[in-house]
């Protein structure tokens, strides 16, 4: 059943709508969502819920309670290829909780949020952005480690980053749906503007899992993945460029790297120059690489967990 | 002999493909760090930057009368990124991040975090701070001194400034990365000024927040008194006081109420015209007696959003 959340006006014949696809079964059970669309360039999520919804729905004798999926909670943002909401300073996801008496942006944060509380899982899901790609992974912040680690562990991603807290990711739907004890798992894969099919479907399976282990979904589930690495405590290392210019690499993430490995060249092609080489300090795991080739002095070029 | 403005080169980076990106400084003065003066963070801060640049070109003519009172310094960065500006991109133009969103920076990390750690290293230490910024809803304000309530807060010296207003409001967690943020906490008397414009240079606005900054200098003894046009006794507010406005439809937004207008409860503020047929969809009215603080300025509006806000009397 397709449920609106939000519904309001635009000013010339159009309605901002945000959807959720509810698909139940069974009298008891739980309520397990799923979300994405938060940053308008993160693309994964689509099929992510594509594939859910199509699964789910048309095997919902083996559900056992309550599946939501949000698709777009951020529409026009998507629509338009913005990372943001078009005419709003703020990135969405550092508005949460909202305010049901600010901006429409913040009204809009203040109702996803209402709607989504009191379910037994969230997943929020984000593909990074157009300038970094990621192996699979949860994000959790340290002060949720003890609770959410085990239910993040049976979602089969590579990668578990228990990060630190940072006063400005208060304001996060993640962080604020786990801080009315609504358990949220992020999500981050891929990269910005693109859908990586084998990363959606890994994470379909990892969901199925999941759901299935918490005794929402009698499927059967492929499972066999390794387990994934958890990374806690101040153990990844970020690479930043020394130099502005163009970056050429021939590495994917999710490998492991040695200390002195060259990651890749950041050149001039004015010059024909190499300006600087990116090498990695440590032996460790390469979960985020450069996507996007052009680069100022502090690009982010890569992290790796340092084991 | 008196000082002569010195200009600073406080930040400078290559690019890819274009010129090397500079911050620049312009020094006054000589001695403790009295005032700090930062103009345009965004792009398109063009009124926050002609502001600047009329300090800048009248403290040459102030410190060359000798008008700088000894033993204190002022800085003004009249831009804190002209590279958004050049290209009409409010944030950094390579991955729209805000500089004044990464206080108070961090010299190895990203780009636009290495840019607000050097910005802050320029700043850090001044007794004073001034941040001519500009708010995140798009709209026209009564022109104002605002300040975060972090506990540090200086509404004293705020109202030296004269202006119409000074209001203070509860940082929320997308705040605590600002430049006034950290500025406070740096123990830095920190004040931003809403001039009341932002991308479009209004010489009435521009002239009245150009006052309010040399009074505040003169009763601060920064410099020495000189003529000025009349100051007000600000009104103090929190901004949670503040009534609030809204769209009950859509459509096309007909302003009738400018800021500062004594309103009273049932006046009509403006009117939603259907986009199609030109009907008047709605009046928007006034609920409490007051004083127009903020609207909003665009010509489309949507439901819900915010349209006014409103001092109650």
């Amino acid at each position: 059943m397709i449920k609106t959340i939000v519904s309001t006006e635009l000013p010339i014949d159009e309605r901002f709508r945000i959807r959720k696809n509810v698909i139940q079964h069974g009298k008891e059970g739980l309520r397990f969502c799923v979300v994405t669309g938060t940053h308008g360039d993160e693309l994964e999520g689509q099929m992510v819920c594509y594939e859910l919804a199509h699964i789910v729905g048309e095997n919902s004798q083996k559900l056992n309670g309550t599946l939501e999926i949000y698709p777009a909670l951020n529409p026009l943002g998507i629509d338009t290829i913005q990372r943001g909401i078009p005419n709003f300073d703020l990135d969405m996801n550092r508005i949460f909780p909202g305010d049901p008496n600010g901006t429409m942006a913040e009204q809009t944060a203040h109702a996803i949020v209402e709607d989504i509380k009191g379910a037994d899982m969230v997943i929020d899901i984000h593909s990074s952005n157009l300038y970094l790609r990621e192996t699979p992974q949860v994000r959790i912040n340290v002060q949720d480690a003890e609770w959410l680690v085990p239910f993040a562990e049976r979602l089969g991603m590579d990668f578990v980053w228990v990060h630190d807290a940072a006063t400005v990711l208060e304001a996060t739907l993640a962080h604020s749906l786990n801080a009315t004890n609504t358990p949220c798992l992020v999500v981050e894969m891929g990269v910005g503007q693109r859908i990586n099919h084998k990363m959606c479907h890994r994470l379909v399976k990892g969901i199925l899992h999941l759901m299935q282990t918490m005794g929402l979904w009698q499927g059967t589930v492929e499972t066999g993945w390794e387990s994934s690495i958890i990374c806690k405590g101040d153990h990844v290392t970020f690479l930043n460029a020394e130099t502005s210019g163009v970056f050429l690499t021939e590495l994917k993430c999710g490998i492991n790297v040695m200390r002195g490995q060259v990651i890749g060249q950041i050149v001039d092609p004015l010059r024909g120059i190499v300006l600087s080489t990116v090498t990695s300090p440590v032996d460790g795991y390469l979960f985020t690489i450069r996507a996007y080739p052009i680069v100022y002095e502090g690009s982010l070029m890569a992290r790796i967990y340092n084991r | 002999m008196c000082q002569t403005m010195r200009q600073e080169t406080i930040f400078e980076m290559t690019s890819p493909c274009r010129d090397n990106f500079r911050i620049t400084g312009y020094h006054f003065g000589n001695g403790e760090k009295a005032l700090a003066i930062v103009g345009a963070m965004r792009g398109d801060e063009v009124q926050q930057q002609f502001i600047c640049s009329q300090l800048v070109n009248r403290l040459q003519y102030i410190e060359q009368q000798g008008h700088i009172t000894e033993g204190y310094s002022i800085l003004v960065i009249p831009s804190c990124n002209p590279f958004s500006m050049n290209v009409s991109r409010r944030f950094w133009a390579m991955d729209s991040t805000d500089i004044n969103r990464m206080f108070p920076g961090y010299d190895q990390g990203e780009t636009t975090q290495r840019i607000a750690a050097a910005i802050f290293t320029a700043l850090n230490g001044y007794h004073y701070g001034i941040q001519l910024a500009s708010y995140y809803v798009p709209g026209d304000f009564v022109p104002h001194v605002r300040m975060l309530k972090t506990g540090y807060e200086d509404v004293e010296t705020a109202r030296l400034f004269g202006m119409k207003y000074v209001t203070t409001y509860q940082p929320r967690p997308f705040d605590t990365t600002l430049l006034n943020y950290n500025w406070q906490l740096w123990n830095t008397k920190a004040f931003s000024l809403y001039s009341g414009h932002t991308s479009q240079i209004d010489t009435g606005t521009c002239d009245e927040t150009i006052d309010a900054i040399f009074r505040m200098m003169q009763r601060t003894g920064i410099i020495s008194p000189r003529p000025l046009r009349a100051a007000y006794e600000s009104i103090v507010i929190d901004e949670a006081s503040l009534l609030h406005i809204k769209a009950p439809h859509a459509g096309i937004f007909r302003r009738v109420v400018v800021p500062n207008r004594r309103v009273v409860a049932g006046e009509t503020l403006a009117n939603i015209i259907d986009p199609y047929n030109g009907k008047t969809l709605c009046d928007v009215k006034n609920t409490a007696d007051g004083i127009v603080f903020f609207t909003h300025n665009r010509p489309l509006v949507l439901q819900n959003a915010l349209l006014f806000k409103i001092h109650t009397l």
